[in-house]
């Protein structure tokens, strides 16, 4: 294991208590930079802090709690600058912490918490992802944000960079939902549909980005992936801080990649070291659609290797047959003593329409994935209806109306009480 | 079999900067084994100390995942065009 270390002072700063890029698979350390894999062994990077080196202020809850009502006021936990908050941008997070009392009580749940992060500015998670890798592209220069994206991610690389002034250029796979193309086109950035699927897409990128047409682009979720993928761990902060400083008992996580999950595990774990929350045991649970649910199978076959598999469900922002993080999803499920479960097309919806039914949550698919996979957690016993359960809800169904089509009107009547009356009885 | 290999950035310092190169070989195995031959380092970088392919490296033959078909004996017709990619996604 080699370590670099970092020899400009000001590029340090503008990465806060990162100090490094570290492979997950063998351990080196390269410095901070617009890389993603590791030159000896192809695993992927991600950021290496230090959050206590001397000179650096104390993280405490109070220092957390004075912060913005955005994810800056995690900006000490983050490879961001100290003045983060103050450039333009789309400010995500501090999304919600719902009560789902109705819901937990239909399910059997003893406590239940809704984690909404439709309530982001493009209504879903990826808005905090995009945060972080666009003050990276900042530092290094680049001006046009890019991506392959299912949709979600479009729509916020689209939005933060008409926000910061940057170009963009953002890829996806045709056939999304009407409602994530036109989310992501009214930024007015360039949004080109590819023949293929979200795997092809994401190939695309890889290779455009060894390519003079690709020169000078910040690829969020390629070049930029170990700083954007940190943005999911400010989840785990604000759940654990809106639950008063403490880690809920049971999390279910949906799993497109795997890359929300790891970091949500990596922020509790985090939180614990440097003594914000008690050290106390979680178990975590990964969410898949069946339709594309190559991390629940190799989970259920008890392999430690995810074998791809070709996609088809309406859960398209979960929809990547080739999930990079798939086995440290494996892992971190089986140490934690959680599971990875996948459920039907048919069980996502009657999934969203419980949500919607119950708490007055409107849910994308894969918010249906997780309460879908919730709810069948609950009844094959995996999940233990008496400890404190946390649920992400990652996205927001206005974008993909066509999943609950069958939703509408009760009934059509003249305006007159004695039809109205008719109509109801 | 003479095919063309698309080589990825962090592989180029094997390939003396080239983004495409070419080799022989009727399976990816023997065009890895043929790549190493022109630029010693590769194989290593594409295999682990198994002789597997390492588990964030995707190989494309003509478009197609290999691991959606045989693997390292996956057939590489004249002419094949591969592609060879680091893991990478999104989604959550």
């Amino acid at each position: 294991m080699s370590t670099i270390e970092l020899d400009a002072p000001e590029l340090a700063s503008s990465f806060g208590p990162a100090v490094a890029l570290s492979c997950r698979e063998c351990g080196a350390r390269v410095p901070l930079g617009p890389q993603y894999v590791c030159v000896e062994c192809f695993g992927p990077l991600e950021i290496a802090y230090d959050f206590t080196a001397p000179g650096r202020a104390p993280i405490t809850r109070e220092l957390i709690e004075s912060g913005p009502a955005s994810i800056w006021r995690y900006a000490p936990l983050l490879p961001v600058p100290a003045d983060v908050a103050s450039k333009p941008n789309l400010n995500p997070g501090w999304t919600r912490l719902v009560r789902a009392e109705n819901l937990g009580r239909e399910l059997g749940l003893r406590s239940l918490h809704i984690k909404d992060d439709s309530g982001n500015p493009t209504h879903s998670f990826k808005d905090r992802v995009v945060a972080i890798a666009l003050e990276a592209a900042r530092t290094f220069g680049f001006t046009t944000l890019s991506c392959s994206s299912t949709g979600n991610l479009a729509g916020a690389v689209g939005a933060a960079a008409a926000r910061a002034g940057l170009d963009s250029c953002v890829f996806i796979p045709a056939g999304l939902e009407t409602g994530k193309i036109v989310m992501a086109g009214v930024y007015e950035g360039e949004l080109i549909a590819i023949d293929g699927t979200y795997d092809e897409v994401n190939r695309f990128c890889s290779e455009l980005i060894g390519d003079e047409a690709g020169e000078g682009w910040g690829f969020v979720n390629v070049n930029l992936r170990p700083y954007y993928a940190e943005g999911s761990k400010t989840l785990a902060y604000e759940i654990a801080e809106q639950l008063g400083w403490r880690l809920p008992e049971q999390i279910v996580i949906p799993v497109a990649s795997g890359s929300q999950l790891t970091k949500i595990d990596k922020g509790f774990k985090e939180l614990i070291a440097l003594g914000l929350v008690e050290d106390a045991p979680y178990r975590i649970f990964g969410a898949q659609a069946d339709g594309c649910s190559p991390v629940a199978a190799a989970f259920r076959d008890g392999h430690d290797v995810v074998q791809p598999v070709r996609p088809d469900t309406i859960a398209k922002s979960l929809a990547i047959g080739n999930p990079a993080d798939g086995p440290y999803v494996l892992d971190i499920a089986r140490r934690t003593g959680g599971a990875v479960e996948s459920v039907s097309d048919k069980e996502v919806v009657e999934a969203i329409r419980l949500l919607a039914r119950t708490e007055g949550v409107f849910a994308e698919p894969a918010g249906g994935v997780t309460v879908g996979v919730l709810r069948k957690l609950v009844e094959t016993g995996k999940l233990d209806p008496s400890a404190e359960t946390v649920v992400i809800n990652s996205g927001d169904g206005l974008k993909t109306l066509d999943a609950v089509a069958g939703a509408g009107l009760t009934a059509t009547i003249p305006p007159s009480l004695a039809a109205f009356r008719s109509a109801r009885s | 079999m003479a095919v063309t290999v698309r080589i990825p950035t962090i592989l180029r310092t094997y390939t003396a900067g080239s983004a495409e190169v070419s080799a022989q070989g009727a399976t990816l195995a023997e065009v890895i084994d043929d790549l190493e031959a022109n630029h010693p380092g590769l194989r290593a970088r594409l295999l682990d100390d198994a002789g597997k392919l390492r588990r964030f490296v995707n190989v494309y033959v003509d478009d197609d995942d290999v691991r959606f078909s045989e693997g390292l004996a996956t057939v590489t017709g004249e002419g094949a065009k591969l592609s060879i990619i680091p893991a990478v996604a999104g989604g959550c």
